[in-house]
């Protein structure tokens, strides 16, 4: 984390470089159901961050000798597109997204009913579009959309949000900017039902007492991400019903 | 004991339907005395004679297949004494040779391609299938075999009851209407069988419209009215 | 490599529950034990630094190696930490040879960024020639026997290789750089331990066992500087914690981080 003394985070004002206050979110936007090969998609916009997310499956394993007998096996595969950041990036995957895949599964294998579907796979494809800092967190909730979408059974949706700290401040959902000249950050899961915390990682530094803030600011996004989740997901069927009925109502 | 979401409504995952002693089916999960839907679905508030039931019908679900199912099957492979069937499903299933010969024969020194090749669509019926291991079907029955005419549509597997109809409304509108078989397997696949081309592309449009429109009210309705206005003349 | 999914029977999990009932643990640990440690140093003798660390039968060696390279382009005045992991083969019957697989990566930059967000080794103190040659320093983690919890033992043998790296002193001519004889401790201060815990039921349990890794529902690993700060957080496995647990979690962590802390080598200077 370089720290460069130029840059001022939080002005006099108390607001960002974006002109957002410490608890507040960045605009976003979520898509159900936007892919028509895959079972199930998700699109999210969250501030400059494009990601989409599709899922397989339940499925058939290849080869079969992966397949587990008792449940279904979530794999998931988070990639940035060459040119989701400022310099090109490798296509190869890199160690961090190695990192990433492993804790955006484990964020979302408690929500689902894997039981029900044994010997098979689930694949959750992630890719990000354009990058601009908390992205594993906005393919957690683009993620858990595209599952619902796909008809895999869950128990709750996952919604997810970074908490960070900026000039000795905690500070909701860091851009890019300010993750990489703040002080620490902190990306949250939650399913919001169960209150149960499934994504939980640090880097930087944090006391106790901000460990427990962090979690209640990122209690508040979630529970707004959580809405615009279960809209989106419902979002496609309203439609097709209103259309319907208005169509029956001008015959 | 309240009751949360109204009948025919949308709910997803997580959603919490009612708290109490009801009777909860379908895509749903039970925590206590607190009813979960599981999936995107339609929820239902169905009155019974001394309970009421609540249940969640999913909007999309793959085939799980279930002994006594009536499937379409696409042959994906020869063995030397079976076939592997894609039945749609994420388990594969297999037709063994002695489930597809009338009679007891001598079946590794038969030649399955030229009874069943890849490519070929059957209609067959699940015999076995447990979590354990892939299903099992058989063509032996009457109404089984191989399919010979018509066309394949694939829908969603959530979907196939509202082909169907209850006991059968719904097909008999396309057979009554429009003169128009439907053999409709529970994994999702229909086949259509019509005399002329433009009955079989309406008979098609039909089906992806009670798709499309499954979750809204009143679609046997507008099924009827769609496929008589073409018998009109319309 | 990686691990393959090992399928306890549910006899095992429910009578490692019930134990955990009463409090006990199927070694004989309380639910806040670590196992017996043990700490070596200096013992490979082509690293600059080096440790050997046991707990319980848990057993990973590190080595640092202190070599010249080159900068990162946004830090031109500052040496480079580079830490890495191979869970090899020999460590455990299901630890297969090939590339680095997902538990490896994740082992790895788990340390790193304790580490790194403490600044536990003094970067700013190991650039050479600004802009073109610093030192690099390579953390490199072996585990020679897998029996559960890797990464607080990964992380105790990190600490203590550091704390005992001894670096060559340097003289800079124009363009060129000479290597000496003599030799420096490598700068290092606000070393990091990392404590996990497992959550199994409802149960938190420090120090996870092989067995109790297979049957747990979640694991969670605070790194926590010299100062109790936390320096790095990540939650593993396929179940959730509460944050009340989380909060007890790190409470626990804190309170355990002096302990082990008392294991590490001073750092003389």
């Amino acid at each position: 984390m370089p720290k460069n003394k130029e840059i001022r985070l939080i002005d006099e004002e108390g607001r960002r470089v974006d002109g957002r206050r410490l608890d507040e979110l960045r605009p976003f936007r979520i898509e159900a159901g936007v892919l028509k090969n895959a079972d199930g998609s998700a699109y999210i916009e969250l501030g400059n961050n494009k990601i989409i997310v599709a899922v397989y499956g339940p499925r058939e394993a290849h080869p079969k000798h992966i397949a587990l007998p008792n449940k279904a096996m979530l794999r998931c595969r988070y990639s940035m597109a060459t040119f989701s950041v400022e310099e090109r990036k490798s296509p190869s995957p890199s160690r961090r997204e190695v990192e990433l895949s492993k804790v955006i599964r484990e964020a979302l294998e408690p929500a689902i009913f894997l039981e029900e579907y044994p010997r098979t796979v689930i694949d959750v494809f992630i890719q990000v579009l354009e990058a601009d800092g908390g992205t594993r967190t906005a393919s957690i909730t683009a993620a858990s959309v595209a599952l619902a979408d796909a008809g895999v059974p869950m128990r709750d949706l996952v919604a997810a949000i970074a908490v960070g700290k900026i000039e000795g401040k905690l500070a909701l959902d860091l851009n890019g900017i300010e993750d990489q000249y703040g002080e620490g950050d902190m990306p949250i899961a939650i399913m919001p039902g169960y209150n149960l915390v499934t994504l939980l990682q640090a880097d930087g530094i944090f006391t106790v007492e901000e460990i427990e803030e962090a979690l209640s600011m990122a209690s508040i996004a979630i529970k707004k991400l959580y809405e615009a989740q279960r809209e989106a997901l419902k979002k496609k069927y309203i439609k097709i019903r209103e259309e319907v009925l208005s169509y029956e109502q001008g015959t | 004991m309240p009751i949360y979401a109204k009948t025919k409504s949308i709910v997803v995952p997580g959603e919490l339907l009612a708290e109490g002693r009801y009777q909860a089916e379908g895509a749903v999960h039970v925590e206590g005395k607190r009813i979960y839907s599981k999936a995107v679905g339609v929820v239902e508030i169905i009155q019974e004679k001394r309970r009421k039931v609540i249940k969640v019908i999913p909007l999309k679900k793959k085939y799980i297949p279930n002994v006594g199912d009536k499937v379409l099957g696409k042959i994906i492979d020869i063995g030397v004494t079976n076939w592997t069937v894609d039945i749609n499903s994420p388990y594969p299933a297999i037709l063994q040779a002695t489930e597809a010969l009338p009679r007891p024969t001598d079946a590794a020194r038969m030649d399955l391609s030229k009874i069943l090749d890849v490519g070929d669509l059957i209609v067959a019926k699940v015999v076995a299938f447990d979590l354990t291991r892939d299903p099992l079907l058989t063509i032996k029955e009457k109404g089984l075999g191989k399919v010979t005419r018509g066309t394949l549509v694939e829908i969603d597997p959530a979907k196939v009851a509202r082909i169907i109809g209850k006991k059968g409304s719904m097909t008999r509108l396309f057979k009554e209407i429009l003169g128009v078989e439907l053999i409709v397997g529970k994994n999702g696949r229909i086949i259509v069988i019509a005399d002329d081309k433009d009955k079989e592309a309406l008979a098609v449009l039909a089906i992806k419209k009670i798709e499309r429109e499954a979750h809204v009210s009143g679609l046997t309705d507008r099924i009827k009215r769609m496929l008589e206005k073409y018998v009109k003349g319309g | 490599m990686s691990k393959v999914h090992d399928v306890l029977t549910t006899i095992k999990r429910e009578s490692i529950l019930s134990l955990l009932k009463r409090g006990e643990r199927i070694d004989g640990r309380g639910i806040e034990d670590y196992r017996d440690i043990k700490i070596e140093t200096g013992i490979i003798g082509r690293a600059e630094g080096s440790a050997r660390v046991e707990i319980g039968d848990t057993k990973v060696i590190v080595g640092v190696k202190v070599e010249i390279g080159k900068p990162f382009p946004d830090t031109p005045d500052k040496g480079v930490q580079i830490v890495n992991a191979e869970l090899v083969p020999l460590a455990a019957p299901f630890f297969e040879p090939g590339p680095p697989g997902e538990e490896d990566i994740e082992l790895a930059r788990v340390i790193d960024r304790g580490f790194r967000s403490a600044e536990t080794i003094k970067l700013e103190e190991l650039a050479i020639i600004p802009g073109s040659k610093v030192w690099v320093v390579y953390i490199d983690i072996y585990p020679l026997d897998y029996y559960g919890n890797l990464i607080d033992a990964a992380g105790l043998a990190s600490a203590a290789a550091l704390l005992t790296t001894e670096m060559k002193k340097w003289r800079v001519e124009g363009e060129e750089v000479e290597q000496l004889d003599e030799t420096m401790p490598l700068p290092v201060s606000n070393v990091p331990v990392y404590v996990t815990i497992a959550k199994i039921g409802n149960v938190l349990v420090v120090d996870p066992s092989y067995e109790e890794e297979l049957v747990m529902d979640a694991r969670i690993t605070f790194a926590i500087d010299e100062e109790k700060r936390i320096c790095g957080i990540q939650k593993g496995g396929p179940a959730g914690l509460t944050p009340d647990e989380i909060k007890e979690a790190v409470r626990i962590a804190v309170k355990k981080s002096e302990e082990l802390r008392k294991h590490l080598p001073t750092n003389l200077k």
